[in-house]
């Protein structure tokens, strides 16, 4: 037997548990890639991550200025925490990543989600967090099918060749 | 680089089988190449790929979005049409390099 053999993906389900806009990025990037590349295709939201699919919330996503050691100003110098905490930084330094991620041709929170459906990726909520930030299936934008247990997203997870992704 | 016989020519492709010379391509190479992921082109499939053979000679880079924005057809369409992959099919069949984007 080749141990070498290369088995394609055949499967991927990825949970997004963060609803800051840099991570909420990555959670849409994986799927949209998977299903560009003929992977079958479910993506998960969980708490905070709930905010990405949360129609009054999916377009006001923010990166965090205060805590975030990765944050840079214009030309490089580290910004300073002290500032971030400041009203309307957050906002303004998250409106400027968004320009910068428009020039790249990269879509919307809800252009992503729409790219996905359309490949035939299926998005779902989890159940415990809905309950928990008291949201219904209306309070969800309408590419998410359905409001899940844990149970049925690791029903969802069997067959050989399956990967789960957490962000 | 491999020599391949397409559709009566010799063509040569790279390991995955994508046209190294974009221009050797036209139509009935791209009706042979289809036919090994079993899609039976239409006008519409021709649509697309003039569509990403103008892009690509103009130097633009190629995403799932742009071809949905082309007025074409939707992404849900590109998706029917070139199935298990659109972009990276549908740029073989066109015989222009695989794309590199990850959007």
């Amino acid at each position: 037997m080749n141990h070498n053999e290369n088995k394609p993906l055949k499967k991927v389900l990825i949970i997004c548990a963060k609803g800051n806009l840099e991570d909420v990025y990555a959670a849409l990037v994986l799927p949209n890639g998977a299903v560009m590349e003929g992977i079958e295709t479910k993506l998960f939201f969980t708490f905070f991550g709930l905010d990405a699919i949360t129609k009054k919330t999916m377009n006001k996503l923010h990166t965090a200025t205060v805590g975030n050691p990765s944050l840079r100003m214009p030309g490089g110098l580290p910004f300073p925490t002290i500032i971030g905490m400041l009203p309307f930084i957050q906002a303004a330094v998250s409106n400027m990543m968004k320009k910068q991620m428009e020039k790249l041709d990269i879509p919307s929170v809800k252009e992503f989600l729409e790219m996905i459906t359309a490949g035939g990726g299926e998005i779902y909520a989890c159940k415990l967090a809905a309950d928990m930030f008291k949201l219904k299936k209306e309070d969800f934008t309408e590419e998410v099918i359905d409001i899940i247990t844990v149970g049925k997203f690791y029903e969802m997870a069997g067959g050989d060749r399956t990967q789960i992704i957490f962000v | 680089m491999i020599e391949k016989l397409i559709a009566g020519k010799k063509i040569q492709v790279n390991d995955e089988g994508y046209l190294i010379y974009p221009e050797q391509w036209d139509k009935d190479i791209a009706i042979e190449i289809a036919k090994e992921y079993g899609i039976i082109l239409t006008d519409k499939h021709f649509a697309v790929l003039d569509f990403l053979r103008q892009k690509f000679f103009a130097g633009e880079s190629l995403t799932i979005r742009k071809v949905g924005n082309s007025g074409i057809l939707d992404i849900k369409e590109f998706y029917h049409l070139f199935p298990g992959g659109p972009l990276k099919i549908a740029s073989k069949i066109a015989g222009i390099p695989k794309p590199v984007s990850c959007i």
